[in-house]
């Protein structure tokens, strides 16, 4: 059977000692993505198939049609680097002939396979029969799913979304993704779930997917009020982790983001800032948009560096990977597969770069954002590559201060705090100095404000 | 007189449009009839049939190589990007590319992907466009789709050439490749069959040199070449015939093939430019050609990391009838450094090989390597290793 409906209500066994402050709804996602890997590590004993697939075009919905279990091995990654168990599986990768320079979601997946599939939760995690390639914005996913592929037997089901190199998508881009929906990977889920596809039970889980996407725009654009009520970059990736991840179209991620929404107009409505992991963030004294994914083995750490220093993420670009549903898109029932198509086309990895400057230049001004900073991940070529052009275009054209890290998503060497934080510092002291200057009606040039564009170099 | 043997001098006259890096053929090309234009393209494929038929020069972009000085294009990318964006920036910054009327970015990596935004970017007055190829191998499904890229590229083209670009005109240069490729087709096997008497570090620069020549004249240079390399005797040596795999996108210096070649090794096939290879048969020039182009890139034509194995059988397939064809020994992995689809490619590959038995070694490099004395002690060594396993 499908993700039952009934909506977990949170328990006080999920909640742990105090030392970590987290909102309601954080448990609450907590709770969802843990029961996910139950679900996936029960799906053998249940008699359930198991699909593979990727956060940016993540069919979610149609998936669920065929009543697979569904894992994510970039969510297992993270929750591997958030666990500190990623160094180790990536390590094992390297000894096992990949290279040290290639993705580390990849080997922290390829590692966690070799050493007994044991997921984040400690539970084993079951072999996928069916690895949904949805080629979307990550020239890697398409190498890991062949190397997963090559290396246990996975049959791998290709759905190529296009680039939106002139910035748009096209009809034919669209018409693509359609047919091949229709020809290819339609057909192939069928033949693996042993279930007839029914697109009126898709179009049910698209209607609960524009309910849940309307309230997650609300919450991320709660962040355009002062003092933001959340943080739009490390609070939201537990707020777009169900809908992005196994959830979106079920009534839970429907419930989860009704309760999200009222939790955060109420933070609102009260003058507060967002919950960190140290409680209650203090004075809002930096707005900030960030371009680029988190580093999630020293997550908290690095979030720390910004807390404490007053700092609040307005608007992230990582948050939209999975979706650019704060520019207007929303799953449609009445066109279902062309409006997944759309939704693959759309995610924000696979728009050009012009696109993306214009989307952070965007987020600046409706923010109101002191600033960009960009954490350069080492692993993410998709993101990274071009980056320190982007900073320069969108210093040029809205005039804000912009500096530039440098980190890795899941692989703990290439995470060096002192670095990170001294940047960080450094940058924070510009964006005062570049307030005060327009306080007094200063022009700072860009230039005099110090080598923002330097980027630092992690320890290796 | 010139008593240059009339192989050498061929080389010669490569080695120096190699070196060239202010393209100053394609100059005297545009220069030599008014209102000329040229379109560079960046690895793995375009199809360059479209270019030409609009009467266009096609020119291979493939970086600055070992000698151009980057200075502005490191300030663009972070360490652990690969080389080629770089040095392709770096030409593109410091005017060498001001003789381009646009630029292809074809659908090989991330990085070259974002390469294409930048473009747009930082030279707003050129033609860019992103080329996408299908990875749906259906003719109804990413057949159509390609023909549909293909359409747009061809009125972009008609447009920048104020003329349209006829069914007519395209089948005439389908020919005219056809040609070309059959010429190279030549070339690999002669080399796979003597490579003693057509060094690799000499083929290079005879397939390079049609990255900036007009093709009709390339394939004339590429025949004149077969000919005098089969009139000058060389010595044959008892080396190592092996494949080079990998360097597909951004180039080894000349100075790492050399290296190879000393160390005992012939090169008996290989990845580089592959854009001329890419189809591997005769394209059919009599027919509808956007639907013969796009047969001919779904069904076939070569493989390379950039494009999907539909199963785990086809994983490898291509390179071991290269191993085959060429009556190869060993397999050297000469990837880039950074370079994505090569690094993640090769374990797949290497397995494959090591389950027919086929020995391997590898090694990364950058376009700008200087070093190659531990290239040519691992190359030494493998080739080493070949002859003692063959003699056991």
């Amino acid at each position: 059977m499908n993700t039952p409906i009934a909506m977990p209500k949170p328990t006080g066994s999920a909640k742990k000692p105090p030392s970590v402050q987290k909102e309601d709804a954080m448990w609450l996602q907590k709770e969802l993505i843990n029961k996910n890997y139950a679900e996936l590590a029960s799906a053998r004993a249940n008699n359930r198939k198991v699909s593979a697939t990727f956060v940016p075009g993540n069919l979610n919905e149609l998936l669920m049609c065929f009543d697979f279990a569904r894992s994510l091995p970039e969510t297992n990654a993270l929750q591997n680097g958030m666990r500190k168990k990623s160094g180790k599986m990536i390590m094992d990768a390297e000894r096992d002939g990949q290279s040290e320079d290639v993705c580390t979601y990849v080997k922290a997946d390829l590692g966690m396979m070799m050493g007994g599939e044991v997921g984040p939760s400690g539970e084993v995690l079951p072999r996928p029969d069916i690895l949904l390639l949805s080629y979307t914005g990550c020239f890697t996913f398409m190498k890991w799913f062949e190397l997963i592929r090559h290396k246990y037997g996975c049959e791998t089901v290709m759905l190529h979304v296009p680039y939106q190199g002139e910035g748009k998508i096209a009809p034919n881009m669209r018409d693509y993704v359609v047919k091949q929906l229709k020809e290819t990977v339609i057909p192939t889920l069928e033949r693996i779930s042993g279930v007839k596809f029914d697109i009126d039970r898709l179009r049910q889980y698209m209607r609960e997917s524009v309910k849940a996407e309307e309230n997650l725009v609300a919450v991320l654009q709660s962040a355009k009020h002062r003092p933001s009520p959340i943080d739009g970059y490390f609070g939201a990736v537990y707020y777009i982790g169900p809908i992005f991840t196994a959830f979106r179209g079920t009534p839970e991620a429907t419930e989860y983001y009704r309760v999200l929404r009222g939790e955060i107009e109420e933070r609102m409505r009260l003058g507060l800032g967002p919950v960190t992991p140290d409680g209650a963030m203090g004075e809002e004294k930096y707005r900030l948009v960030v371009e680029g994914p988190p580093n999630w083995t020293s997550f908290r750490e690095f979030w720390k560096m910004f807390y404490d220093e007053g700092a609040v993420v307005v608007a992230s670009t990582y948050a939209k990977v999975g979706g650019l549903y704060d520019f207007g898109f929303r799953h449609d029932p009445d066109h279902p597969l062309e409006s997944l198509a759309e939704y693959c086309l759309g995610c924000y990895t696979n728009l050009n770069l012009p696109s993306r400057v214009d989307m952070i230049c965007k987020y600046i001004d409706e923010y109101q954002a002191d600033g960009l900073l960009i954490n350069s991940i080492k692993s993410c070529n998709s993101f990274s590559a071009g980056q320190l052009l982007m900073m320069r275009e969108v210093e040029k054209r809205t005039g804000k201060p912009a500096a530039f890290i440098e980190t890795d998503l899941v692989d703990p060497r290439y995470f060096s705090a002192a670095n990170v934080k001294n940047r960080l510092e450094s940058y924070f002291q510009m964006v005062k100095a570049k307030r005060g200057a327009a306080g007094a009606g200063l022009s700072v040039p860009m230039a005099s404000l110090g080598p923002t564009v330097i980027p630092i170099s992690p320890a290796h | 007189m010139d008593n240059t043997p009339k192989v050498m001098q061929i080389v010669s006259r490569c080695e120096a449009l190699f070196d060239d890096l202010h393209f100053n053929a394609v100059k005297d090309w545009k220069a030599a009839v008014p209102g000329r234009k040229a379109i560079g393209y960046m690895p793995v494929y375009v199809p360059r049939e479209l270019i030409h038929a609009a009467g266009m020069l096609p020119v291979g972009i493939l970086g600055g190589g070992d000698s151009l000085e980057v200075i502005q294009g490191d300030a663009y990318y972070q360490s652990y990007i690969c080389r080629i964006p770089r040095s392709t920036i770096e030409l593109g910054l410091t005017g060498r590319l001001d003789c381009l009327d646009g630029m292809l970015f074809p659908s090989i990596c991330d990085v070259i992907r974002n390469l294409s935004g930048m473009w747009k970017m930082l030279f707003k007055d050129k033609y860019v466009r992103y080329i996408d190829v299908p990875q749906n191998y259906q003719d109804e499904v990413g057949g159509t789709f390609y023909m549909q890229e293909m359409q747009i590229l061809r009125e972009d083209l008609a447009e920048l050439a104020g003329r349209p670009i006829t069914d007519a005109d395209l089948n005439a240069s389908i020919r005219v490749y056809n040609d070309n490729r059959a010429a190279i087709r030549e070339l690999y096997a002669y080399r796979a069959a003597k490579p003693w008497q057509a060094p690799t570090s000499e083929v290079y620069l005879v397939l390079r040199a049609g990255m900036v020549l007009p093709v009709e004249e390339h394939t004339a240079l590429v025949r004149e070449y077969l000919a005098a390399a089969e009139g000058l005797q060389r010595v044959k040596r008892d080396n190592a015939r092996v494949v080079i795999n990998g360097s597909f996108c951004e180039q080894p210096p000349l100075a790492l093939i050399k290296s190879i070649e000393m160390a005992g090794c012939y090169v008996v096939d290989d990845d580089f430019m592959l854009v001329t290879r890419w189809l591997l048969g005769e394209v059919p020039a009599d027919g509808e050609p956007l639907r013969e182009l796009s047969k001919a890139f779904l069904h076939a034509s070569a493989s390379t990391a950039a494009k999907y194995d539909a199963t785990r059988e086809e994983k490898g397939v291509f390179l071991m009838k290269q191993v085959k064809n060429g009556g190869a020994e060993g397999v050297i992995f000469a990837a880039p450094s950074f370079c994505d689809p090569a690094l993640l490619e090769r374990p797949m590959l290497q397995d494959v090989l090591s389950k027919h038995g086929i020995p391997h070694t590898a090694f990364k490099y950058a376009e700008n390597t200087g070093q190659m004395a531990p290239i040519r002690e691992q190359a030494g060594t493998f080739a080493d290793s070949i002859k003692l396993w063959n003699a056991a």
